[in-house]
């Protein structure tokens, strides 16, 4: 009876709390560039956001949510329902020049918590800002641009987040810079963070794998090798044509001296992307997608398991098909989709036959999603995969129905 | 209305199983297991499957640094036969007085290493490429009682037909437990497995290939190749039984349903006395797992060494086998090779022969006449041979 008498009180003060609500204290940060320029290098300012009160602090983030039903030649692993990720974001406004920014994500549930973004951003001229932090190495567009309420897909593209290790961040600094000319602007990004590490090459995975150096703990206390990873961007934009982007990453990856012994030579791993999106104005298609390229110095005397050359890329296609008040949401838009990707992981040639080593991946997810609002997306997935193993065996394959929703908050 | 209609609709689609990737079938694909295990045994055979086809060794968890390949599962895809990228060369034997290059990294050499190390070179010594072999039906093989596989040696060729199988006498290592009923022969034991038929049974192939191909010690094999010296343990006991276990209880492949010509490929099969080698029918023995006991099988092997000749002859053994002697394969499964070597046949024990036909041609020594026979036939009556073949 106390425990009721209890529960009861309790309601009372939480009913009487929310009544206290001032909804004016949250309110919607107003987006500042609304010139139809704007890079995936902005995507990560680019969110909404919301500031309480008169404090320099905004805050915001994403969540997302899915059930799927995967069957992997013919056997599956039934009905999943996933909490894939809970994203915040913290922004403040240290000066009008100098501000902080900040992403922490939950992957499913709190199996993984990581800090993918925390850095301190000096605007000294539109040209010269320099940043310093935990920063996402501007590696093709994905990793820049991953927030899952922008996305028609549930799941990552393979080749942005498997071969290219998307999402990918690093401790370090550099400059970044726009330029804008009529409708054109033109950007660059440059930094020095801290690299991979020889996971890359020896992991679970069974094949060279650059996500492995994120579970080396230590990654954002020292670098593996005390040698700065290169990151570098070049991206230009036309507001009627689209954005392409340019982009390098590259560094040693091998502990190659210990205690200034030396252990080996420098081992470098190289990654080249070129990305793209555009709309088709009369149409409404919107068309992003991205090409990349890596390049591993694996030792010959090592194992051909472990490929020198990997390429990959996907591109979709979202047409947007409805737009209209549907169950009240004044702002739907419902959308046909189709993702096709493709991920070579290993493009060398055995030495003992001189023929193409297979190791690759194919898969296609036609989707419809449906956005009630912009920030919020429901999305229904079917995936298809092949996937090819070393020797090119008849591909496994793999398809399933994915339903879930992705929004900011 | 018409909202609950799409809704319908659209759940109708999802729970749709045409949507999703059929089971290959049961006559496409080598892995799964026997049929009749207990809930416990299929609990083990998973746990052997995991750790077989999935447990992948890198420079963390011991992989070298000498090595092969990093897994089980890259030497045998899906259980099949092997690629010539995981082809095994041994070394260092080619007479009954053993190995002489022990010292030297014999009898395997692991010309990988992990980064930072100079793998082993071949020295100047007797060798011979082994292609690594399907698991397919290894515990029915095991299974099979000495006293049948004597009685189908012929060592003076009593019979006269040109064949003379002889089992291979080897030497057992400390850690085996030899089968109920075992038939010795003045200290050394019936081998059965491996090209040369140089291992006693699973267990010692597992954790020789654990050692020797993975570079992964165990209380089993306990030397480390690299350095020679006696280590920890890099994988446990109950692993390596796991793994034993599943390579016993590993289905047969399921032959593929004959039609005529299969049928007419079958008595070709027997006319050119094939099946004197490839012993069609045999019958296990008494075994701890009850689903392999007393069950008759179709291997195509009577797990005896025969001379195929001096083309064959590699100038390497294990054993008692004399250099130019090679235990016969079974046969089952080997329509689908090339679904486990990517598309392509690597056949015969080093992945010489390209083709079935290629691999008959290359037969010689007790298997001569057989040969002959077979450059004799028809292209149809090859064909239909052939098609035979393929349908194991």
């Amino acid at each position: 009876m106390r425990k009721l008498l209890l529960i009861g009180l309790l309601g009372c003060v939480a009913l009487g709390s929310a009544a206290q609500i001032d909804s004016t204290l949250l309110r919607r940060v107003p987006r500042k560039d609304t010139s139809g320029l704007l890079l995936n290098m902005d995507a990560i300012y680019n969110r909404p956001f919301l500031s309480v009160g008169k404090t320099p602090v905004a805050v915001g983030g994403y969540v997302e949510a899915n059930w799927q039903r995967m069957t992997t030649d013919g056997v599956s692993e039934g009905h999943q329902f996933q909490m894939r990720r809970l994203t915040l974001f913290i922004a403040s406004s240290i000066n009008k020049r100098i501000r902080f920014l900040t992403e922490i994500e939950f992957e499913d549930g709190t199996k993984e918590i990581n800090i993918e973004f925390a850095s301190v951003d000096f605007e000294f001229h539109p040209l010269l800002n320099f940043r310093g932090g935990v920063v996402m190495n501007p590696i093709g567009a994905f990793n820049q641009n991953h927030d899952g309420p922008k996305w028609e897909f549930i799941d990552r593209p393979v080749s942005a987040t498997q071969m290219l290790p998307a999402t990918w961040s690093n401790v370090g600094f550099g400059v970044y810079g726009k330029k804008y000319r009529k409708d054109w602007v033109y950007a660059y990004e440059a930094y020095l963070t801290n690299g991979f590490d020889d996971s890359i090459i020896s992991n679970d995975q069974n094949k060279t794998y650059l996500p492995a150096t994120k579970l080396n703990r230590d990654r954002f206390e020292e670098s593996f090798n005390g040698e700065p990873m290169i990151t570098a961007k070049a991206a230009i934009r036309n507001k009627r044509i689209g954005e392409l982007g340019l982009s390098y990453m590259g560094g040693v990856y091998n502990k190659f001296q210990s205690d200034g012994m030396v252990l080996d030579s420098k081992r470098r791993v190289d990654t080249w992307a070129l990305d793209f999106n555009t709309t088709i104005r009369r149409t409404g298609t919107y068309i992003t997608g991205e090409w990349a390229f890596v390049h591993v110095d694996v030792p010959e005397t090592y194992t051909q398991q472990y490929g020198r050359n990997q390429m990959g890329g996907f591109m979709d296609i979202v047409q947007p098909i409805i737009r209209k008040s549907v169950f009240g949401f004044e702002q739907s838009v419902v959308n046909v989709s189709c993702r096709v990707e493709y991920t070579d992981w290993n493009r060398d040639a055995f030495i003992e036959t001189g023929e193409r080593i297979a190791d690759d991946f194919f898969g296609i997810v036609p989707a419809l999603s449906w956005r009630p609002f912009p920030t919020t997306v429901v999305r229904l997935n079917y995936r298809y995969n092949w996937q090819r193993d070393l020797v090119g065996n008849p591909a496994s394959k793999t398809a399933g129905f994915q339903f879930g929703f992705s929004s900011y908050f | 209305m018409r909202f609950w209609i799409i809704i319908g609709v659209l759940f109708s689609v999802l729970s749709c199983e045409v949507f999703e990737p059929t089971v290959p079938a049961d006559d496409e694909i080598l892995d799964g297991p026997v049929p009749g295990l207990t809930a416990g045994e299929t609990i083990q055979f998973q746990r052997g499957d995991v750790a077989f086809n999935d447990e992948i060794f890198t420079t963390r968890n011991g992989l070298g640094p000498y090595f092969v390949a990093t897994s089980c599962g890259s030497c045998h895809p899906g259980d099949g036969k092997g690629h010539p990228f995981t082809t095994l060369t041994r070394f260092g034997q080619s007479d009954i007085s053993g190995n002489q290059f022990l010292h030297q990294g014999g009898p395997q050499l692991q010309h990988r290493a992990i980064p930072g190390f100079t793998p082993e070179v071949l020295p100047n010594a007797p060798f011979a490429r082994f292609t690594p072999p399907a698991n397919t039906g290894l515990g029915y093989l095991d299974a099979i009682s000495d006293a049948q596989i004597l009685a189908m040696a012929d060592p003076l060729d009593a019979d006269g037909d040109g064949i003379s199988g002889v089992p291979n006498w080897i030497d057992l290592k400390p850690y085996v437990t030899t089968r109920p009923n075992s038939i010795p022969m003045s200290g050394k034991y019936i081998g059965r497995f491996g090209k040369k038929g140089a291992t006693y049974d699973l267990l010692q192939q597992t954790a020789t290939a654990y050692n020797q191909d993975i570079g992964i010690n165990s209380t089993f094999e306990p030397i480390d190749t690299y350095s020679g010296d006696a280590v920890d343990p890099e994988i446990s006991d109950q692993t390596i039984h796991d793994v034993v276990f599943y390579l016993k209880t590993l289905k047969v492949p399921t032959p593929r349903v004959p039609d005529h010509d299969i049928e007419l490929g079958r008595t070709v099969f027997e006319n050119l006395n094939c099946s004197g080698c490839h012993k069609p029918q045999l019958q296990t023995g008494t075994s701890a797992i009850s689903s392999l006991s007393d069950q008759p099988i179709a291997p195509y092997t009577d797990l005896l060494l025969h001379d195929m000749g001096p083309g064959l002859d590699d100038g390497y053994t294990e054993g008692s086998a004399a250099t130019y002697e090679w235990r016969t394969p079974p046969l089952w499964g080997l329509g689908l090779s090339k679904n486990s070597q990517g598309g392509n046949y690597f056949l015969l024990h080093d992945g010489r022969a390209r083709s079935i036909e290629e691999a008959i041609l290359m037969h010689g020594g007790e298997a001569t006449a057989s040969k002959n026979a077979f450059s004799a036939l028809s292209s149809q009556a090859k064909d239909q041979l052939i098609k035979f073949l393929e349908s194991l």
